[in-house]
């Protein structure tokens, strides 16, 4: 009997989901053992048309990860979704945008602008990309970037959600055991729309911090004091996303003396991730007085980044009306 | 006019593309090296807290998170006007130089190593790690395997993460580490040493001793003569982290020598309108088209140009090695693109020693790896050398520290046009008369595999084999053939 299908796919991305995947080590090989790698663009060599070939629905696990940036990647997203029974949207480009999301604040006009008048661009002619170029040999042609950027959700029918930027190795190999358990009758696959290799808390549950319910006068900024290495980051005034953040990574980045980005997305049964976190950082200001609690929140000196920094494309808002507009 | 298309190059995000078109006698006329994507950092950056910039930037390559969040912590410093201590400084070189190990080692026993240890001419079904497996010895697999984790673990350790580090920020860093940790570090540093200098020999043994390799590497079809840049220190020896950006001419004389802050007096960027991305080059050279010699200000940056630009290694192995690697290749500079391989295994041995030293040294473990910033914060640019080459990062920000503008030179960017160029060379040796040689796929392929080019910077994989699919077109659009690597 031929072995079920696996195919891997990156969209706009950085390519850390997949050096995630090769960290996994040794488990790799299991992949190996149990699935036949159909598509995967960074280790092996099938092309779009090869996938196009394939009958519908013939592969049975395919890993996306980034957001949907260009015609190309949506052309992929529609072509994969067709031919694969499950389909992942793995990492947070795909789950929620991430931080090319960001983009997403402004006109893509101007992020085009912006990149061909930097400092040092030498651009006389004042030159934009073009779609369809002629030159004297022919005609050339590079994709069109849409307005802005969209999950992976936005685009097609999506089965399984995997956070992380990117999903910690552990992480992803808990998840390749469930899949080959499945495979071999031992397990049943979650339920369609659930978020798979994560925990269902917030990183604070996982952090190793103390916490001592204390409430603040001012936030502060991580590089303008020496912060005590054992006490909750946010009670020391520093803006840390953990309590609207999903669990999932061990608190990584507060163990290590930097606060949490929120790079695991909303924590389970958020609705809007900015909205939780603004509550949370609202419960420990250390005031009643409307005009200090203004002057405590002008310490956020970014609140738009703070609050939607990686999920800003995948959020009710999903993007500012000037970038709806094009 | 005939026209061939390479689409996509799936090493190049997915999404590269090369077009090559010929003229009625079959000749090659043009070659355009396309670029697809933009995702905008530049832009979204602005508004940010700019301590954040170590972490956001990460996200532009998680091939290489490390160097952007050097380069940018090095800038967000500047921006401070603050100066880190030795042992914050020491801690972030030393997460950097593990960092060296990993990624050279990936490069070169998973892309570019197949290349020559196997052999151009080797079947395709060997080209790539499982035939290097089988040549070098199967336990070699067993190393590069320890070797990445090695320095994966490094990077976790000081950095909080495998990938997309969290720890430096502008003054030093978050933590520092602890004697148990430095003597674990210390350890698998050692043994890094050791699998730099197997690493070496198996180059030596396979390649340099054998005529055929050799005459490649110092053949005509991969020879450009170029600028060529690269971070020294104030010896003028190589250094990743730190330093001054030098730059020598073609014939090997020191051309400029600029502070990070002086890049753009000596850096601009050309625009082509086919392409979303622009090509790097000496400002006061000037852009003369995609050419070599001293009067086109196309320059190069890799471990070749690096050590080209530089008058040597400050630790005794790796000196050793640059002195063979100089003497074997005729002087410098070097100009043949095929030797980037060699130096690269010279700046890994480089890598591993400097980890060794900066494990041992007694301030490594000390709790003073941060100093608290106290001016105002305005603008800085922080320079370090990215594995594919100088990496710059330039931000403005208002007196409360939020970015306002920014400016970003990337590693494989600086390279552009001359990856360009080698193409168009490697294509106008192989395509004569409307004869389109198969060796094309493979010249093509490690005419750009030697700068080991991360063009929105996910370039690394597993096999070493690049698929390539030609197909030669008729002006109509009609394909009249199809040549084929890895694709079925």
């Amino acid at each position: 009997m031929s072995k079920p299908k696996f195919a891997m796919y990156w969209a706009a991305s950085c390519g850390g989901c997949e050096i995630a995947v090769l960290n996994i080590h040794e488990k790799i090989l299991d992949v190996d053992a149990n699935f036949d790698v159909v598509f995967w663009p960074v280790a092996m060599d099938a092309k779009y048309k090869d996938v196009e070939a394939m009958e519908d629905g013939s592969i049975l696990l395919t890993l996306w990860n980034g957001g949907i940036r260009n015609d190309e990647n949506e052309h992929i997203a529609h072509l994969l979704r067709r031919k694969s029974k499950i389909l992942v949207a793995f990492g947070s480009c795909a789950c929620e945008g991430c931080i090319p999301g960001l983009a997403n604040f402004s006109p893509i006009k101007e992020m085009v602008d912006t990149a061909f008048t930097t400092l040092t661009t030498d651009n006389p002619d004042n030159l934009r990309p073009q779609t369809s170029y002629t030159m004297p040999e022919g005609i050339i042609t590079i994709p069109t970037l849409y307005p802005v950027l969209r999950t992976l959700d936005q685009v097609v029918d999506v089965d399984y959600y995997m956070p992380g930027c990117p999903p910690e190795s552990h992480q992803i190999a808990a998840v390749i055991d469930l899949v080959v358990q499945v495979l071999q009758g031992k397990a049943e696959l979650p339920p369609k729309g659930a978020t798979i290799g994560a925990g269902n808390s917030t990183v604070c549950d996982e952090c190793p911090r103390k916490r001592n319910v204390k409430t603040i006068k001012e936030f502060g900024r991580i590089q303008l004091m020496h912060a005590d290495p054992e006490l909750c980051l946010l009670e020391q005034g520093i803006p840390c996303n953990g309590p609207a953040t999903r669990s999932g990574c061990n608190a990584r980045c507060p163990s290590a003396g930097a606060q949490c980005i929120g790079c695991y997305g909303p924590a389970e049964g958020v609705v809007d991730y900015g909205a939780r976190l603004i509550s949370a950082f609202a419960s420990v200001i250390d005031s009643n007085k409307p005009d200090e609690i203004d002057k405590i929140l002008d310490g956020l000196v970014d609140p738009a980044g703070q609050f939607y920094r990686f999920n800003l494309a995948g959020s009710l808002l999903r993007s500012s009306k000037s970038a709806q507009k094009g | 006019m005939q026209r061939i298309t390479i689409d996509p190059i799936t090493r190049l995000e997915g999404h590269g593309k090369i077009e090559i078109f010929l003229n009625e006698q079959g000749n090659v006329t043009n070659t355009y090296f396309q670029i697809p994507e933009l995702r905008g950092f530049e832009r979204f950056c602005v508004g940010r807290p700019v301590e954040e910039m170590p972490l956001l930037t990460n996200r532009i390559c998680g091939v290489c998170p490390e160097a952007h969040h050097m380069a940018a912590a090095k800038a967000t410093d500047a921006v401070y006007h603050v100066e880190v201590p030795r042992t914050g400084k020491m801690l972030r070189e030393l997460l950097y130089s593990a960092f060296y190990c990993t990624d050279h080692t990936t490069h070169f026993y998973a892309l570019g190593g197949p290349d020559f240890i196997m052999g151009p001419d080797a079947p395709v079904a060997e080209r790539n790690i499982l035939g290097v497996i089988h040549k070098v010895g199967l336990e070699i697999g067993g190393k590069v395997i320890q070797m990445r984790k090695y320095g994966h673990t490094v990077v976790e350790i000081i950095g909080g993460r495998k990938v997309h580090p969290c720890t430096s920020i502008p003054g030093g860093l978050t933590k520092g580490i602890t004697e148990e940790q430095r003597k674990e570090i210390e350890q698998m540093g050692r043994w890094a040493i050791e699998f730099a200098q197997f690493s070496l020999k198996a180059f030596n043994d396979i390649v340099l001793s054998n005529k055929a390799y050799l005459d490649l590497i110092v053949g005509d079809v991969y020879t450009h003569k170029t600028y060529y840049m690269g971070l020294v220190d104030a010896n003028n020896k190589v250094n990743f982290y730190d330093g001054k950006v030098r730059v020598v001419a073609p014939d090997g004389k020191e051309y400029v020598k600029y502070e990070p802050k002086d890049y753009a007096a000596n850096i601009a960027e050309h625009v082509e309108p086919w392409t979303y991305l622009k090509f790097p080059y000496l400002k006061n050279v000037g852009w003369k088209g995609f050419v070599d010699g001293p009067d086109s200000g196309v320059y190069m940056a890799t471990p070749l140009s690096r050590l080209n630009a530089a008058d040597g290694m400050t630790t005794p192995l790796a000196q050793a090695e640059y002195e063979k690697f100089y003497s074997t290749l005729g002087g410098k500079p070097v100009h043949q693109r095929l030797a980037i391989h060699w130096a690269r295994l010279i700046e890994l041995l480089y890598a591993a020693e400097r980890w060794v030293e900066l494990a041992t040294d007694p301030e490594i473990t000390s709790p003073n790896f941060h100093a608290i910033p106290t001016a105002t914060p305005t603008e800085g640019v922080g320079i370090v050398e990215a594995p594919r080459g100088t990496l710059t990062h330039h931000y403005w920000t208002d007196e409360r520290g939020v970015v306002t503008r920014v400016n970003l030179i990337v590693g494989t960017t600086n390279n552009y046009a001359p990856i360009t160029m080698s193409i168009k060379k490697a294509a106008d040796n192989l395509i004569k008369n409307g004869n389109v040689n198969e060796g094309l796929l493979n010249m093509v392929e490690m005419a750009f595999r030697a700068y080991d080019p991360c063009f929105g910077c996910a370039t690394h994989s597993l096999p070493g084999q690049m698929p390539l699919e030609i197909n030669i077109r008729k002006p109509d659009g009609e394909i009249l053939d199809v040549l084929k690597q890895f694709v079925d």
